[in-house]
């Protein structure tokens, strides 16, 4: 008696939480996968903290934002993404912080057609497909303008010293892809790892194979390692690195040993600096003074802009999107995915997106600006 | 590759080195007395050297409130295991060892910090703040466990291991801390450049190493430990308090661990998540040792930054595969030498 009740309730009970469930569905719902913990923890908190300067209502839709950690594991990042389809019905997904669990979520996002909008670069095959958007810039678009400067600088011999995983390899793949174009020879390839203690082992060989410039790819404070290393046995010449590096603590680590090193980096780290007619000067300078308002002086990052960017294209494209279906149909995916491809520019604070078909990279040159540190201060290179 | 390179790889393997022969002491003397596989020591390093390098910008290190949670929480479980009834005596003596010292240390911390101290007395004072972490978190998650197997007590230092990343994660955010250097002086002998830094960790390995021999054969509790590590039933019947060697060989550990930190955090960029890798390869030097020698231990430390630093000159890429691939070969010649074998 008691389980024929039970088993006449139940489908009310399904019926009646689908219905709440849809009535809730009416907001604009954006499933955020970040990594705030784990390796990818430096690049992944202060997209977590811009999250929270997003506005709470876009094109008169209140917005849902559900943000999980993904501790840059791309099986958890699956998991996460998963869940934001099957479960929250989210009409966009956001992240991840790291490129191998950006690959997991773009998976889940072609499959399901959901628009994606990845803050971490991805290797051509993913940005290609059809539901993913790359927020930061790619790595040609920053080493052609550095290979240029090292060209302009008179550099022809380059010492390369990266990171052990697969950032290392991205940038010395540049250098084997156009490195040529530039008449740029590398002369030491050399590897570490970010939790190293020492890199005394490559640095006298870059230094044994007397480069005109060493190239550094590596991010974050762990840049700083060769870096000092280099200066300690008296490398004289000119240093690069890479976007990955531009953050104030590789200023405070790397002290007077950062001096005359030449950055590679997003306009959002110095919007202030733009001339007025810059396009990612209103969008920059917005985003630096809320977050630094918010988090305190001297915390902007380069990588919590990409959550900002996010926002700024999806504040053109979800009313576009909204004319033509409701949030949480696949209907609104759909078309929410067009207004990103084809409702371009977007001007954000880390450069003009123009997306395409065959370009869901959509940045150009606007998104790169040089620096040079000099004495704990990045200043913009004319 | 001439003597001058090979003189500057020496000397940068042999600095290296000498940290993992302090971690590889503390493993083997954990091991040997508490049988604790003990993965979170290089936390403790990590913990010192940015404890130091906070000090060093006179902010008050966050390792101080974890400290007076740590023995919060071990308060809390001297508490519960007192449910059943106690003396006055007991209570107060956990009193003051879990509230009352990580709250004088907390004091002092804050009323030192901002006062721009010479750097030896930073140092001291990170010392000061990590020792005590030790007997708390051998309160908290080893004693409860003191006769469970050996993989049990593994499996708990993964979890302490983890949760210590984690709490690091939090206290000190992801970025890395440089600290400053204790002296900051070079010197040049020959062509060579000797910083004064690596001559502090020369001397303070050294130092360690004769403290500890002096401790084991000289001191009442030095010979307590000794005997449990050889038995600790036979010991606990001839009236050793086991608990109490266990603490010992802990807050040994934890001072050590600081002591590294403290002299490793200036000569690098130190995250919350790299001390399980300066960790692992003490751990390395201690399996090399049998998990059971001090000395060949110390040596085989010296020999893993040797390797580490002339494979990172030669094959940069392979270097992390060449110095964790040293243990396999010393596995199997302790296992066909059956030198080593199965306590269970």
């Amino acid at each position: 008696m008691k389980n024929r009740f039970f088993a006449g309730m139940a489908p009310v009970a399904v019926l009646s939480f689908s219905l709440f469930a849809s009535s809730a569905l009416a907001d604009v719902t954006i499933g955020v996968t970040i990594s705030s913990t784990g390796p990818g923890a430096a690049l992944g908190i202060p997209l977590k903290n811009s999250v929270e300067l997003w506005p709470a209502e876009v094109g008169g839709e209140k917005l849902k934002v559900i943000v999980l950690d993904d501790a840059g594991d791309p099986s958890v990042a699956t998991t996460n993404a998963r869940r934001f389809v099957n479960d929250d019905k989210v009409d966009v997904i956001v992240g991840s912080a790291l490129t191998p669990a950006s690959i997991a979520v773009a998976g889940v996002a072609g499959e399901t057609s959901t628009p994606h909008l990845s803050c971490s670069p991805v290797p051509p095959a993913i940005s290609k497909g059809k539901w993913t958007f790359v927020m930061p810039q790619d790595a040609g678009l920053i080493a052609r303008n550095l290979f240029a400067k090292m060209k302009a600088d008179g550099v022809k011999t380059v010492g390369y010293i990266g990171f052990s995983d697969s950032y290392g390899d991205l940038w010395m793949g540049q250098f084997k892809a156009i490195g040529e174009q530039y008449g740029l020879k590398v002369v030491a390839d050399e590897r570490y790892a970010r939790p190293d203690t020492s890199v005394s082992g490559q640095v006298l060989k870059l230094v044994a194979a007397r480069p005109d410039a060493v190239f550094v790819g590596a991010s974050g404070t762990g840049a700083a390692l060769p870096q000092i290393g280099l200066r300690e046995r008296g490398f004289a010449g000119k240093i690069y690195q890479t976007h990955g590096a531009v953050t104030f603590d590789f200023l405070r680590i790397a002290g007077k040993a950062a001096d005359n090193t030449i950055f590679a980096s997003g306009p959002a780290m110095a919007p202030e600096a733009l001339p007025d007619t810059a396009e990612t000067k209103p969008e920059g300078m917005a985003y630096v003074t809320a977050y630094e308002k918010k988090y305190g002086p001297g915390t902007r990052t380069q990588f919590g802009p990409h959550i900002n960017d996010a926002m700024a294209i999806l504040k053109k494209a979800i009313p576009v999107a909204l004319k033509k279906a409701k949030p949480g149909t696949p209907e609104f995916r759909a078309a929410l995915r067009d207004a990103i491809e084809t409702g371009g520019p977007f001007p954000a604070s880390q450069g003009v997106f123009n997306f395409k078909a065959d370009d869901h990279l959509g940045l150009d040159d606007r998104a790169v600006v040089l620096f040079t540190a000099k004495n704990g201060k990045f200043e913009i290179t004319k | 590759m001439d003597a001058m390179i090979a003189t500057f790889l020496i000397q940068d393997g042999v600095t290296n080195g000498a940290i993992y022969a302090l971690l590889g002491l503390a493993l083997v003397l954990l091991f040997s007395v508490t049988r604790v596989i003990f993965i979170p020591q290089g936390e403790f390093v990590a913990y010192g050297a940015l404890t130091l390098a906070l000090l060093d910008g006179g902010k008050v290190p966050a390792t101080t409130s974890l400290l007076v949670c740590f023995g919060a929480v071990a308060f809390l479980f001297d508490l519960w295991s007192m449910r059943l009834g106690t003396d006055v005596r007991t209570f107060l003596r956990s009193l003051a060892l879990n509230l009352v010292l990580p709250g004088v240390i907390y004091g002092i911390t804050i009323v030192l910090a901002p006062l721009d101290l010479p750097s030896v007395a930073k140092a001291l004072l990170t010392i000061l703040i990590i020792t005590p972490m030790g007997v708390y978190v051998y309160r908290i998650a080893y004693r409860p466990l003191a006769d469970a197997s050996v993989l049990v007590l593994l499996i708990a230092s993964v979890g302490v291991h983890l949760a210590m990343m984690g709490l690091g994660l939090v206290f000190f955010g992801a970025e890395g801390l440089r600290a400053e250097p204790l002296a900051d002086d070079n010197y040049t002998i020959g062509a060579l450049m000797v910083s004064a830094q690596s001559l502090c960790i020369y001397g303070a390995t050294i130092a360690i190493i004769i403290g500890l021999y002096m401790f084991f054969e000289r001191t009442l509790l030095g010979k307590a430990l000794r005997a449990t590590a050889v038995n600790r039933l036979g010991a606990r019947l001839v009236g050793v308090r086991t608990h109490l060697t266990g603490v010992t060989a802990f807050t040994l550990a934890a001072a050590i661990g600081a002591v590294s930190g403290v002299l490793i955090g200036p000569i690098t960029t130190i995250y919350y998540d790299t001390g399980f890798l300066i960790g692992l390869k003490g751990f390395v030097a201690a399996i090399i040792g049998g998990l059971a020698s001090f000395p060949i231990t110390a040596i085989a430390a010296i020999g893993v930054g040797l390797v580490e630093s002339f494979s990172s000159f030669f094959a940069s890429s392979y270097k992390e595969v060449i110095v964790f691939g040293l243990i396999i070969p010393v596995l199997i010649w302790l296992s066909l030498s059956g030198g080593f074998h199965e306590e269970e």
